[in-house]
């Protein structure tokens, strides 16, 4: 056992408003220069919707990840460090400008430096990257904002695999949820394995994985390497760039930037033990839908007295171990599992998980089911198509969602009893398999969100 | 380095790996990491926020490296809530968090900027002249005043020093002044509480000069006049942690987690305690994904749902079983159980006033204002009786002002709520029926125009001896909801199936909403409402009350709140939200702002009107009051067009008008000073001779147009102005896109007003902006001040959304020549007390007053209302007109008085919503902090130089931050009441927030009567709760919540009981439907303008960051039936237009838009990505150019009790969401950057300087 502790980040989707603070505060703190006007360490993507870059989650076309030999082993998807070496020159799967989008910015001193003209001055928008005028913005760094664009073009979405999307185009059938996005900070992390120049590596006390700025020789190939296509071209350094977990606040007992901005409050930073001796065989089960439960047997019961001391042997401190306790990450994730990770099939066993979002029940037409389970919706009967949220967080499988989400709706049935009614009803939490403590407890983290509690 | 160490030892590497490779541990330097450490440090980090209208009120941390702001994020140190509830951190949002970008952009303005023509033209004046006499010769001068007033939005500025600008605004001033009056001036700022100096800044310098402010929250259409109506309060709504208390939370037509980012949470989390949620809204959006139901009525027929659910509450909830807990909520606290009079027109009843003392024999004996006391039966007696708490208690007599169950002679009485079984018989009462016809696609149904439905009567005699019958408000009202009793009769319905106005059954009809879903959702809000005994809550905003007949929808939904005793309880009560309307240290506040230490009343208008006069939109009017009327209204003369009654309101001291006289009220004044008469009698006397005339009759008169004009914080050329190419038309008189003509034969020609045969063309002189960013108004502006940034000044800010007060500070000096607000208006009251005297001395200025709100005068007339001009009654100030004012202004000393507080206070008190209480201590207390002035006609008065000094001067006076003076305004308010009130602000007598306190953290303020909520440990603030639990009477006329509106006008125009009413028809499509064609298919759509995501308001909307994070532009969503019918793909240019104008932006396809709807986010602003009009031949418009001012009778009612005029209180409102639009993908995309002489598609130098393409006006045509 070689017990290593990073921290992790859960996202509570449900309770994510779209709002984008998290990537306007995160872009001026690190992304605010020139070389990476076009970067968002982190973004917010509407869903369904083909992202940033576009169709990122395609890997047929990207090659980002890792595969899975026949003999089992794992190797990444754009080809073992041989095949990486000789594509150095010429990546046929690097995302261009285009896929993310031409930054520009507009002729704002025209409005006061104008002469007098024929019509109202308006500033033209022009290319950040050429200089030149753009006719017409094509895209940008959330075009599909709120479901923009036809739901033809959206339905590309990857993760309507199995899904039957031509009825949910309809207006009546309109579905949405946002999905905030940064770096992993994976525990198998395939930028690393793709990077010909050894510039990238994990740091061994907190997980963080970075590019060596010296090191780096901007080959991008971790560009490709990575499925969650969040390393970034600086055009002007030459060098990639990537989400830095806020280091700088980390090291100092501060949460990231996104994190503390959250204006939603739906992210949690948390202390996670693991045993890196696991990854290997964690990361290369047959079965992608067995990646989830797999990677939760790599993390360690940081209430586990036998864990305590050998974590203290290996020179974890004392701090750490009573963060791992606390984490509300360590509970989100295996006590109540209730987050999972994004794209595990992707097999870099991600560090950065999500609380899939409830939402409005199917149809006005059906109202009684507003009602359907202890006064609240069944689970079944939620605009959000199961299949679509499995397709983002268990690599299709339905039943590990469906049992958060009905955790969720229970701790709501719980709560109502007990504020409305003012009763008490031990059923509910049975009946999802939870103690009725670990429902307060939930409540606590999950709706009164402290800020100690979310950090 | 480190890595060429790390080659150093290359042979001696540590290294080892595990996993299978999937690890490995180095030891190499990590010395780069340093890189981005560096990066993430900063100087200093200080503490401000963003004055911009968006309740947010969040405080940022703003971080400083090397001088320069850097960055911000959201500071994380509000005092605490409960340890039951979520805390306030962090509060912000993605704009808040972009703001930073404004400071060193491209659109910051860095230099006073002034129209190149303009400056010429003074240089080469003042070389010679005076200043006064310089700008007299320039301006009376019309082809030089043309030079630059035509010249205005298209380009040609040039930077100019502060000394010099100054001068010339100031001889401007002085010179409008001396010609005109000074009510000639007028300015425009909006949302104190963003940031309430920045805005005193300005009133005080225009108050005291006695110039005219304009408000804002009417003109916004943020202002719902159903709160006034019902409440007698402008807006009171509970802060957003109180949602976390709801057990069952409808969000209707507010956006809030787009709208209210900072606060969603609160929503988001109380779903986990167990709270259900229902969104209603006809696109799916942001909120939508929150809800356990998301209902999409048909945009615009939001009443009709609110009175089908109403329905299923009645039948359920008090008709066939009554929940007890209802039933004696709005025995106490509405007007169910008061009884109504029932007039005979043409051989049928109709309900009429409500009963009032005086008409029943010996007035009750009530003596004092029998007129204006509400008359019940008491249940345990069966006598007629006046309870406590009418409007008539409130004046005149002290101690009976309760909602306590009694009566004027003391006694208990238990008021009865239906005459169901205690009647002389049942008769029909018939109700007007208003869905019987509907503009565009909306759906009318089949109903009468009068519907007679049965109600238990009662006879009763009158004090002359004759009989009246009445009924109760409440049998009444469950006649208009149309339910069946068993009175037999027709129109009412037994099942909810019945197709009758208002069933579930009729109301899937009009909105589309399934009758489950109505059913359902009534019954789970009014069953959650009964168990938590009134924890049910409505969230709704801007979606609803942008609408004509907002009253019909707010107060539906109002009355449901009633119904099911929502009102005044925590966790539940309406919730509207629209515009940061609260300024918590009002009280504090207004005398600075207003100057009401040196003068009073200060000139404030109605902004809507004003707009609605001076923008000429009346001459557009399209819209006929026979339109409006009740098939039921009251006998006389309801003849006129729109600006007809508002002139009419006007002159009978309702409404108040600027310009105020034709003649200079100035000269009045002093012949008035001079005879030594009576200012009321003197003005009578003229008015009635003809000798003094009101301006409002004649606005297109160039002696009534208003010259200066001042806007700060704020944009209305780029945000608010409804009507926007009709401004630039008249108002402005730039080129424009009116696309329309006044000549149409659907114009209605006004009776009181003057129609000039030419309209005029840029009635202002000049037009000065204050701004940081080039936004429209900076644009079309002659003059652009730069003003300091949120992060470069110190400032106070509130909100309604939580109890903290917090600052703005300076993180940075102003850049570049910026100055703040309060700098710049203090500079120009230096610079204007110098150069007045060559024409100006101590004057003497008559002011009209319209009839207050919260005073004595509010008990007008009580009875149908008289108007003196048609010889109905005499004219009597502050009765039946205005009332008149003379006061004294001292020109030279404006400066030294802006800078020191005066002694009107010590003189009359300071005080708030008809209470009034001595300030001398507070007085005493401000000099000894600010210090005093030490010489001149000043001294000995408290110092307020600079805008730390009015920060502390607010912070001193106001109940909310010095609780010395809470505990006084407490006890103040408990003479009224006669009961105690201060121990709700007891233990805080010493507590005193200053400003250097709320730097280093935010305050929670104190329980203050200007609020009808309490700060506490145990409960949220929540709106009505000391009406409820302290039994404070509303400031209506029955002092309990008003859901019957009795005023003639409101009977007369339909709405004295809630009712449905279709959006309007503003007909200005059809006569350009297929006129202008470019070759593509065009489409009809209702045009929605809700608030958007990537700025608030116009203001971020140029940024560069949110820009990125968008589309870059303009844009408007469109559904995608409605996109495939019109050949448009995402992202086509297309253009909008209909008679009044035309707008170019990208259309955004989606499927989560309903068709035959469009979405315009408000306020994108024609600054960045707008291309030319291939409509109009100019640039493309904004949202507000295919808009149009509809002003509604109902709202310019005044001196009746709650209906009486307050600034921003009550009065006309900028509704602009029944527009129509015709929209098509464009076939040629222009430019229109080059300068003057380029052969764009424009042609110039028609009549009013350019109109765009004749062609196409004459096709309109």
């Amino acid at each position: 056992m070689r017990i290593r502790a990073q921290i992790a980040m859960v996202l509570n989707l449900d309770k994510c408003i779209g709002c984008h603070t998290c990537s306007i505060t995160c872009k001026n703190v690190w992304t605010n220069r020139e070389g990476v006007e076009y970067v968002w360490f982190n973004n917010v993507e509407t869903k369904p919707g083909i992202g940033y870059p576009k169709d990122w989650e395609n890997q047929k076309r990207w090659r980002g990840g890792w595969v899975r030999t026949k003999r089992g082993k794992l190797i990444p998807r754009q080809g073992s460090k041989w095949r990486i070496l000789s594509k150095i020159f010429a990546n046929p799967h690097l995302p261009e400008i285009d896929d993310f989008y031409e930054p520009y910015t507009f002729e704002y001193e025209w409005l006061q430096k104008a002469p007098e003209l024929q019509a109202q001055p308006s500033a033209k928008p022009r290319s950040l990257l050429t200089g030149s005028v753009i006719n017409k913005i094509e895209w940008s760094g959330n075009w599909e904002d709120m479901l923009g664009g036809e739901f033809e073009k959206r339905s590309h979405d990857y993760n309507f695999e199995g899904v039957e999307r031509e009825i949910y185009g309809e207006f009546e059938k309109t579905f949405m949820m946002y999905l905030p996005r940064l770096c992993e900070h994976c525990l198998n992390p395939s930028c690393l394995a793709s990077c010909p120049s050894g510039a990238i590596y994990k740091r061994e006390e907190d997980g963080i994985v970075l590019i060596d700025q010296e090191k780096c020789r901007g080959w991008r190939m971790c560009v490709s390497g990575c499925p969650y296509k969040k390393i970034y071209y600086n055009w002007s350094t030459g060098k990639s760039e990537k989400c830095i977990f806020c280091y700088p606040r980390i090291e100092t007992g501060q949460p990231t930037v996104c994190s503390e901005t959250c204006v939603g409050r739906i992210r949690y930073l948390g202390v996670v033990l693991y045993d890196a001796d696991r990854i290997e065989v964690a990361a290369s089960v047959e079965n992608e839908q067995d990646l989830y439960p797999a990677q939760l047997g790599v993390f360690l019961d940081p209430n586990d007295p036998e864990v305590q001391a050998e974590a203290r042997a290996q020179g974890i401190p004392d701090q750490w171990l009573e963060g791992a306790i606390r984490s509300p990450i360590y509970k989100m994730a295996v006590e109540w599992k209730v987050a999972f990770p994004l794209h595990p099939e992707y097999r870099t066993l991600p560090m950065v998980w999500y609380v899939p979002p409830l939402s409005p029940i199917q149809s006005a037409h059906e109202a009684g089911k507003i009602s359907a389970k202890d006064g609240m919706p069944d689970v079944r009967s939620l605009r959000i198509p199961l299949r679509y949220l499995a397709n983002l967080l268990t690599a299709g499988d339905e039943a590990p969602v469906a049992t958060a989400l009905e955790r969720m709706l229970a701790m709501r049935s719980y709560m109502r009893a007990k504020s409305v009614e003012g009763r008490i009803d031990p059923a509910i939490p049975e009946r999802v398999g939870l103690t009725q403590a670990m429902i307060e407890e939930m409540y606590k983290i999950m709706a009164l969100a402290n800020y100690e509690d979310r950090y | 380095m480190s890595h060429f160490l790390d080659r150093l030892t290359y042979f001696r590497r540590d290294q080892e790996t595990f996993s299978g490779g999937h690890g490995i541990t180095t030891r190499e330097s990590r010395k780069w990491e340093d890189a981005y450490r560096k990066r993430w440090a900063a100087d200093k980090i200080v503490r401000s926020t963003h004055g911009v209208n968006c309740t947010g009120s969040c405080s940022w941390k703003i971080y400083v490296k090397g001088g320069i702001v850097t960055w911000e994020t959201q500071q994380t140190d509000y005092p605490r809530t409960r340890p039951d509830l979520p805390n306030h951190e962090p509060r912000g949002c993605p704009r808040g968090a972009s703001y930073s970008w404004y400071l060193y952009s491209g659109t910051r303005i860095k230099y006073p900027l002034v129209r190149a023509r303009l400056i010429r033209h003074w240089r080469e004046a003042r070389s010679s002249m005076s200043p006064v006499a310089a700008w007299r010769s320039i301006v009376q001068d019309s082809a030089k005043r043309r030079d630059w007033v035509a010249k205005r939005g298209r380009g040609g500025f040039v930077r100019v020093g502060w000394d010099e600008i100054n001068e010339l605004i100031a001889a401007a001033n002085a010179y409008t002044i001396r010609e005109y009056g000074p009510d000639r001036i007028a300015g425009f700022s909006p949302i104190p509480a963003m940031s309430m100096i920045s805005y005193a800044a300005g009133t005080r310098y225009l108050s005291l000069l006695g110039g005219t402010m304009l408000s804002f929250y009417d003109w916004y259409c943020d202002l719902p006049p159903s709160s006034p109506q019902v409440w007698g309060e402008q807006t009171d709504v509970p802060e957003s942690a109180d949602w976390y208390n709801a057990g069952f939370l409808l969000v209707w037509g507010s956006n809030v987690p787009m709208t209210r980012a900072p606060d969603a949470h609160f929503y988001s989390e109380v779903r986990y305690r167990g709270a259900k949620s229902v969104v209603i809204a006809p696109d799916y959006n942001e909120a939508a994904k929150f809800s356990d139901m998301w209902l999409h009525p048909k945009q615009g027929t939001d009443a009709a749902l609110a009175l089908a659910l109403g329905h299923v509450v009645l039948r359920e909830f008090y008709l066939d079983r009554q929940a007890e807990y209802f039933a004696d909520y709005t025995r106490r606290f509405s007007d169910f159980p008061l009884l109504v009079t029932l007039a005979e027109r043409d051989g049928q009843l109709v309900p009429d006033r409500m009963l009032r003392a005086a008409d029943l024999p010996d007035s009750l004996g009530e003596t004092n204002n029998p007129d204006w006391k509400a008359v019940g039966i008491d249940e345990v007696t069966g006598e007629l009786v006046a309870p406590l708490g009418s409007s008539g208690f409130r004046w005149g007599e002290q101690g009976k002002w309760n909602l306590e169950e009694r009566d004027g002679k003391g006694r208990d009485i238990r008021l009865r709520l239906s005459l169901a079984d205690a009647h002389d018989g049942i008769m029909p009462v018939s109700f007007p029926y208003f869905g019987g016809t509907a503009a565009h696609d909306w759906v009318a149904t089949t109903h009468e125009r009068i519907l007679k439905r049965n109600v238990p009567v009662r006879e009763i005699e009158r004090a002359d001896g004759g009989k009246l019958r009445v009924a109760t408000v409440f049998d009444l009202y469950c006649a208009n909801y149309g339910l069946d009793r068993g009175f037999g009769g027709e129109n009412v319905a037994t099942s909810f199936d019945d197709d009758i106005p208002f069933t579930p059954a009729w109301a899937e009809k009009v909105t589309g909403v399934p009758r489950q879903a109505i059913i359902q959702v009534a019954r789970e809000f009014a069953a959650n409402a009964e168990t938590t005994k009134g924890r049910s809550m409505v969230i709704l905003g801007a979606g609803l009350n942008h609408w004509y007949h907002m009253d019909m929808s707010y107060r539906g939904i109002i009355q449901l709140l009633v119904m099911c005793g929502c009102v005044g309880k925590s966790g539940g009560g309406w919730a509207h939200y629209v515009g940061q309307e609260k300024l918590r240290p009002q009280t504090g506040w207004l005398p600075l702002a207003f100057a009401l230490d040196w003068t009073r009343p200060p000139r404030q208008m109605n902004g809507t009107s004003f707009f609605y006069a001076h923008s000429d939109q009346w001459r557009y009017e399209t819209m006929k009051v026979s339109e409006l009327l009740s098939p039921l209204a009251p006998a006389g003369d309801w003849s006129g067009a729109m600006i007809d009654y508002n002139v009419r309101a006007e002159r009978m001291g309702w409404l108040p008008s600027a310009p105020q006289f034709e003649t200079n009220s100035l000269e009045l004044g002093g012949k008035i000073a001079e005879s030594g008469r009576d200012a009321g009698e003197a003005v009578v006397e003229g008015l009635k001779s003809g000798e003094i005339k009101l301006s409002n009759s004649d606005p297109d008169n160039p002696r009534n147009w208003p010259r200066n004009m001042f806007f700060w914080r704020s944009n209305v050329l780029g945000a608010s102005g409804k009507g926007h190419e009709y401004f630039l038309k008249h108002f402005v008189g730039s080129l424009h896109g009116v696309v329309g003509t006044d000549d149409r034969e659907e114009i209605q020609r006004p009776e009181e007003v003057v129609w000039r045969k030419e309209a005029p063309v840029g009635k202002l002189d000049l037009m000065v902006n204050v701004d940081f960013r080039m936004s429209t108004t900076s644009t079309y502006s002659d003059i652009v001040l730069p003003t300091a940034t949120w992060y470069e000044k110190h400032d106070l800010n509130t909100t309604d959304m939580h109890p903290f007060i917090h600052p703005l500070t300076a993180a940075v000096d102003p850049a570049w020549e910026a100055r703040s607000d309060w700098a710049i208006f203090r500079g120009l009251a230096r610079k204007f007390s110098e150069v007045a005297p060559e024409v100006l001395g101590i004057e003497r200025d008559v002011v009209l007053s319209p009839i207050q709100h919260d005073t004595p005068g509010e008990l007008g007339q009580a009875y149908e209302p008289k108007d003196w001009n048609r010889g109905e009654c005499e004219p009597v100030p502050g009765k039946t007109m205005p009332s008149v004012h003379l006061v004294e202004r001292n020109y030279p000393e404006t400066f030294l008085r802006f800078t020191s507080l005066g002694p009107d206070l010590e003189k009359f008190g300071n005080g708030s919503k008809g209470q009034n209480w001595k300030a001398e201590r507070e007085i005493e207390h401000l000099g000894n902090l600010n210090g005093r002035v030490a010489e001149g006609p000043t001294a000995g008065r408290p110092k307020i130089d600079s805008d730390i000094d009015a920060c502390e001067t607010i912070l001193m006076l106001a109940p909310e931050t010095n609780g010395e003076v809470a505990i006084k305004a407490w006890n103040v308010l408990s003479k009224a009441t006669g009961r105690p009130h201060a121990h709700l602000a007891e233990g805080k007598e010493e507590e005193k927030i200053r400003f250097r306190d709320i730097v280093s953290q935010p305050r929670k303020i104190i329980s203050s009567p200007t609020w009808s909520g309490i700060e506490s440990e145990s409960v949220c603030y929540n709106a009505g709760y000391t009406n409820v639990h302290e039994l404070i009477p509303w400031r209506t006329i029955t002092g309990r919540q008003q859901l019957y509106q009795d005023h003639h006008w409101m009977r007369a125009f339909g709405e004295a009981f809630v009712t449905w009413k279709p959006p309007i028809d503003t007909r200005s499509v059809a006569r350009a439907l297929g006129k202008l064609p470019n070759g593509n298919p065009e489409i009809l759509l209702n045009f929605l303008t809700p608030h958007q995501k990537w700025g608030i308001h116009s203001t971020y909307t140029e940024n560069l960051i949110m820009l990125s994070l968008n589309r870059g532009g303009p844009a408007v969503w469109i559904s995608e039936k409605d996109a495939a019918e019109a050949g448009i793909v995402d992202n086509d240019w297309i253009e909008a237009f209909n008679v009044n104008g035309a707008l170019t932006a990208r259309a955004i396809v989606s499927q989560r838009i309903m068709p035959g709807s469009c979405i315009m986010y408000h306020a994108q602003e024609k600054v960045v990505n707008t291309v030319g009009s291939e409509v109009t031949g100019q640039r493309g418009g904004i949202h507000n150019s295919v808009t149009r001012i509809n002003m509604k009778p109902t709202h310019m009612i005044g001196g009746y009790a709650q209906l009486a005029y307050a600034f921003n209180y009550y009065g006309t409102v900028g509704a602009n969401r029944d527009e129509i639009v015709i929209l098509r993908k464009m076939s040629e995309v222009n430019w229109f950057d080059k300068a003057a002489d380029d052969a764009a598609n424009v042609e110039s130098g028609t009549a009013d300087w350019g109109t765009g393409t004749r062609k196409g006006k004459e096709a309109a045509e």
